[in-house]
This record gives C-alpha cells, structure tokens and sequence, in this order.
C-alpha cells in the first residue's frame, strides 16, 4: 500500500471534523473523493503533505502512513515530506515571477542550483503538464499572462518538477471552463502511471471518468469506499445513492 | 375571508410598487447626488488653489533668487552670498543614513510581528504601541535622541545622531506598512510555497517579500519625505545652523535645509526671508519628487500584480 489512513481523527480546535477514518490507497491510482460541501474532503486530503499544520489549534489523533512510514512521526522533517507530495489547489494560484521561474522555484529551495538540470526539469514538466506547446517561446513572461486553465497546468507542471510520488488534487478544475477541465482530466489519466493521485471533486462525471477508486464521506465520516465503478453503479449504502443521484447534498 | 386577506396583501403590494416607483423617481435623490458632488469638488479644489497661490507666491519672491551659486555657496552672513550648498549635502546625508538604518530594521520588525508573531496579549500590545509610537511628537524623540544617543552612547552632535534619531521617529510608519504591504499578499501564495517543500524563511524570502516590495517602498519613501521636514528633533540635538563646511563622515556635526529655512526666517532682513523662500523651493521639490516615485512606484506594482 502506498498510502494508509489508520483510525484517523482530526480537530479543528473543538470541533472534530474527521470521524476515525481508515483507508487504504494502493500506488499508481487515482482515487476519488466526493461528498457534499463541508464534509472534510480538504482537510483529509491536506493531512497527507501536512499542510493543516499550518493551522493553529488543528490536532489529529490516529495514523498517516505513507510507503509504510508515519509521517507525523517526530522524526519526519515537514520540508522533505512536501517535496515528495504534489498539491494542486482550487484556485490556480501561480506565484507573481515568470513561468520558468514558477517551475524552477521548487528545485531551488531544495537546493538544486544547477542551470542545466533546472533547464531540463522545466522543460521535461511542462511536456508532463502537457503545456510545453502553449508557452515555450514565452517562459520569460510571467505566468499571470496565461489563462486559467494555463495557468492550473502549470500549477501541476510545478509540482510535477520536484518529483513527488504522489499528487494531491483539491478541485483542480472546478475554476476551469469546460475544455480546460476536459484537459485536466485528460492530464491526470497520462500522469496516472507515475503518481498515486488523490483528487477531491465536486462533479460526479469527473469523478467516474478519471478515478479507480472513489470514497464518499459524508459529514466527517467515510461512508463508502470501492471500485469507482461499483461505487456509481452499485453503491452499497443508501446515502451514497442518494448523493450520487443528486438528491442531496 | 381567504380571499379577503389575499386581496389585502395585493393591494398593500401594488402600493409599496407605486411608492417605489415615485421615490425612484423623484428629483430629491439626484439633487443630493449633485450636491455632494460639487461640494466635494468644491473641497478639493480649494486644498489645491490654497497651495498653488502658496506655491506662486514663492517663485514670485524667491524664484530669481535661485542660481548655481545658490546651490554652491557655503552659509555666509551676508545674505547675497550666502549659499545653502551645507544644508542640501546635509538633507542629502540624512536621507541616505536613515534610509539605512530604518530600512533593514523598520522591515525586520514588520515582518515579525506580521509572520512569526504568535498572536497573544503580549503581541497586541506590543502592536497597540506601535501604533501609539507613530503619533508621539517629533520633539520626543529628538530629546530622546540627545539623551540617547548623543549623550548616553556619544555619537554627539553629528550626523550620526541626526540620522539615528530621524530612524526612530520614522521606523513605526516603516514597520505598519511593511505589515500592510505583506497582508496583500494572498496565503495561497504562501501554500504554493510550502508545498512544494519550502521553509517558512524561504517562502517569505522568495515569495512574499518581493510580492511586496514596492508596497514596503513606497511606505519607506513617503516616511522619509516626512523625515526630510523634520526639524524640531534635529534642533534639539544640536545640528547646527551654521556650519562653513560640507560633512564628510558621519562623525561630523551638519544642517539641513528645514534648520537653515527656520535660521534664516528668524533674521530681520529682508534678504534673509527672500533666500528662505529660494530653500523653501528646494526643499519642496525634494519631497515631491519622493512622492512622485512613491506614486510611481505604487501604480507600477498595482499593474503589475492582480491576485
Ligand atoms: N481552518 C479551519 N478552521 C476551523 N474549521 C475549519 C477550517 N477549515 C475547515 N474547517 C471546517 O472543517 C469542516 C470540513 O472542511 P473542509 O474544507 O475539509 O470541507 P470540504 O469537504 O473540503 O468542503 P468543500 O467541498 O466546500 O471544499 C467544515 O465544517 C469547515 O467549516
Ligand atoms: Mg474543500
């Protein structure tokens, strides 16, 4: 297993917003996670590249294994860890530099400061994010030039560049219009044979079209985790029909 | 009696339509409109025509009065000689030292108390004194400077001491707007950053810093331009009006324009008050052309970053 959540709890101050939540995540899948607004799917995903120690007052009770490691364990430097986890956020939010420079910045503060490798994993990210073709000849201007749909390729093209084994997607594409989400889509199917790739959405046929796996929670809770198909198809639980069928949430 | 109340309801409704559509209609809305905006007009244009009658009335009496030799003359008893060549290098001087010392303090501390800072009550009052510090008199701190740091540390009456003062009394205003400058910046900048694996040192560093520069600047230059006017403080810690020659370290004892201004206004003759309205001018320019790169520089970073 390339990742596993073992009796997971989390706190926001007082209030517990995951319900002892245990999962398991094999390498090299993409797996989805819906439920309605609220229910925690951000803040589970943030766990596993421990952004929510971030917040103040957040507390989590159980274990998060990946490759086997406990990753809260006390000695796990927070920095190396990111390195090694890919996140795309919502809102595409590039950083205010050129687009080279966007691509480059997660090898320089790992401490890479070879021209020629940066060159080269630039190049060779942008080709994965399958933007090289749109901005080759414009890696100097800066990234707030390019559309939105652009501009969350290189959002991945960047984390894509320091190597992680695993991507964390909040929502990447509801931002998006149509064809870019299209594009996501599409990009996170060719990126699947290289990362494990978790993907929080709020749209039913994005999640049935580019996942293996699909795990519903509902209120803090993981009400159902199974084969995607299975889970759009047959779902075990009456809640998970409900939502799924748009009658709530 | 259903249909009673319902009728009721429909009239009340046609009513309240009537009366909207009558007040939308009415011309009283639209004058206020009118009035407040001439009456605004009226106000600004007044600020504007006190200062260009202000500004004329200067060039009439002293515009002449300013030449090369003006510009190059050491002070001189004789008022047609006496130039304001030690009062620029002096302004000049001031400026430069407390743009260095203020600076890497004044932003230093704004990104402490606005990035590591732990929010407590400690940290509201240091912040609540800050703010307070902004508003405390200049003479204040020109008597804490002589006390300070003329007197207690012996930097004496030289520029040093004018300089170290002038960075106390400007470091609140650097240090609320670097913090302004930083709180524009979005977090979903500093998460990209994290993410990818970068220290809170680095992200600010590489990222939040110079998304924020040109706003820690134009904070920076417009408290200088304050500074530049700063007299009172500098009195009291002894720059001198008089001094026959141009400091060349920052040991030695100076003037700056606003001293020579206040000296030479104070004298009876006429050709005196006539040679301080020729500083007056250059002073003047002086700190409008540190507004003008304040505003320059703020509508330069404006277009530039739309988050
Ligand atoms: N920083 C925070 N501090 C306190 N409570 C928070 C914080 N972030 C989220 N919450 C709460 O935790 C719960 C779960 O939030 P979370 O963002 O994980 O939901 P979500 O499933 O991602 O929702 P959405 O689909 O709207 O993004 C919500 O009730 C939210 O109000
Ligand atoms: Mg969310």
């Amino acid at each position: 297993m390339k990742i596993e959540a073992k009796n997971v709890k989390f706190f926001y101050g007082q209030d517990q917003v995951l319900k002892d939540i245990s999962m398991s995540i094999k390498k090299n899948t993409v797996t989805a996670l819906i439920g309605p607004s609220g229910c925690g799917k951000s803040t589970f995903l943030r766990l596993f590249n421990r952004m929510n120690d971030l917040i103040e007052g957040a507390r989590l009770e159980g274990e998060i294994l990946i490759d086997g490691v406990d990753i809260y364990n006390k000695n796990i430097n927070v920095n190396e860890l990111r390195k090694t986890i890919g996140m795309v956020f919502q809102k595409p939010n590039p950083f205010p530099k050129t687009i080279y420079e966007n691509v480059a910045y997660g090898l320089k503060v790992n401490g890479v400061s070879d021209k020629n490798i940066i060159e080269e994993s630039v190049e060779q990210s942008l080709k994965q994010a399958a933007l090289w073709e749109e901005v080759k000849d414009k890696l100097k201007k800066s990234a707030f030039a390019l559309s939105g749909g652009q501009q969350q390729r290189l959002c991945i093209a960047r984390a894509l560049a320091v190597k992680p084994s695993i991507l964390l997607m909040d929502e990447p594409a509801s931002a998006l219009d149509p064809i870019s989400s299209i594009k996501i889509e599409e990009l996170i199917y060719q990126l699947k044979s290289s990362y494990t790739i978790l993907i929080v959405t709020h749209n039913m046929q994005q999640a049935s079209r580019t996942s293996d796996k699909t795990a519903f929670f509902y209120m803090g809770e993981l009400v159902e985790f199974d084969d995607t198909r299975t889970l759009f198809t047959n779902p075990k639980k009456e809640r998970t029909q409900n939502y799924i069928t748009g009658r709530f949430g | 009696m259903i249909n009673e109340k319902s009728q009721k309801s429909i009239r009340r409704q046609k009513a309240l339509s009537e009366r909207l559509q009558k007040i939308s209609k009415s011309k009283f809305y639209l004058i206020q409109d009118e009035v407040f905006k001439y009456f605004g007009l009226f106000c600004t244009i007044l600020g504007i025509a006190v200062l260009i009658v202000f500004l004329f009335n200067l060039f009439v009496t002293a515009g002449s009065r300013i030449d090369w030799g003006f510009l190059t003359n050491l002070p001189s008893r004789r008022a047609a000689k006496a130039g304001i060549y030690t009062a620029w290098v002096g302004t000049l001087w001031i400026l430069v030292l407390t743009t260095i010392i203020a600076l890497p303090i004044g932003i230093a501390a704004g990104v402490y108390l606005e990035e590591y800072n732990k929010k407590n009550r400690f940290s509201s009052l240091l912040e609540v004194n800050i703010a307070n510090l902004a508003g405390v008199p200049s003479i204040v701190y020109g008597l804490l400077g002589l006390e300070l740091f003329a007197r207690f540390i012996g930097t004496g009456e030289s520029l040093l001491t004018g300089a170290l003062t002038l960075a106390l009394l400007i470091l609140p205003v650097i240090i609320v707007s670097t913090r302004e400058a930083l709180k524009t910046v979005p977090y979903t900048i500093r998460e990209a950053s994290y993410a990818l694996g970068a220290t809170k040192w680095q992200t600010i560093w590489n990222q939040v810093l110079p998304a924020s520069l040109s706003g820690i600047f134009t904070g920076m230059i417009l408290a200088l331009s304050r500074a530049v006017g700063e007299t009172a403080p500098l009195i009291v810690i002894g720059a001198l009006a008089f001094v026959p020659f141009v400091p060349t370290s920052v040991f030695d004892s100076f003037t700056v324009l606003p001293i020579q201004i206040f000296n030479w206004v104070s004298r009876p003759q006429k050709e005196f008050s006539v040679n301080a309205a020729a500083a007056i001018i250059v002073l003047l320019s002086i700190t409008f052309m540190m507004n003008g790169i304040a505003v320059y520089l703020r509508h330069r970073w404006q277009k530039k970053i739309k988050w």
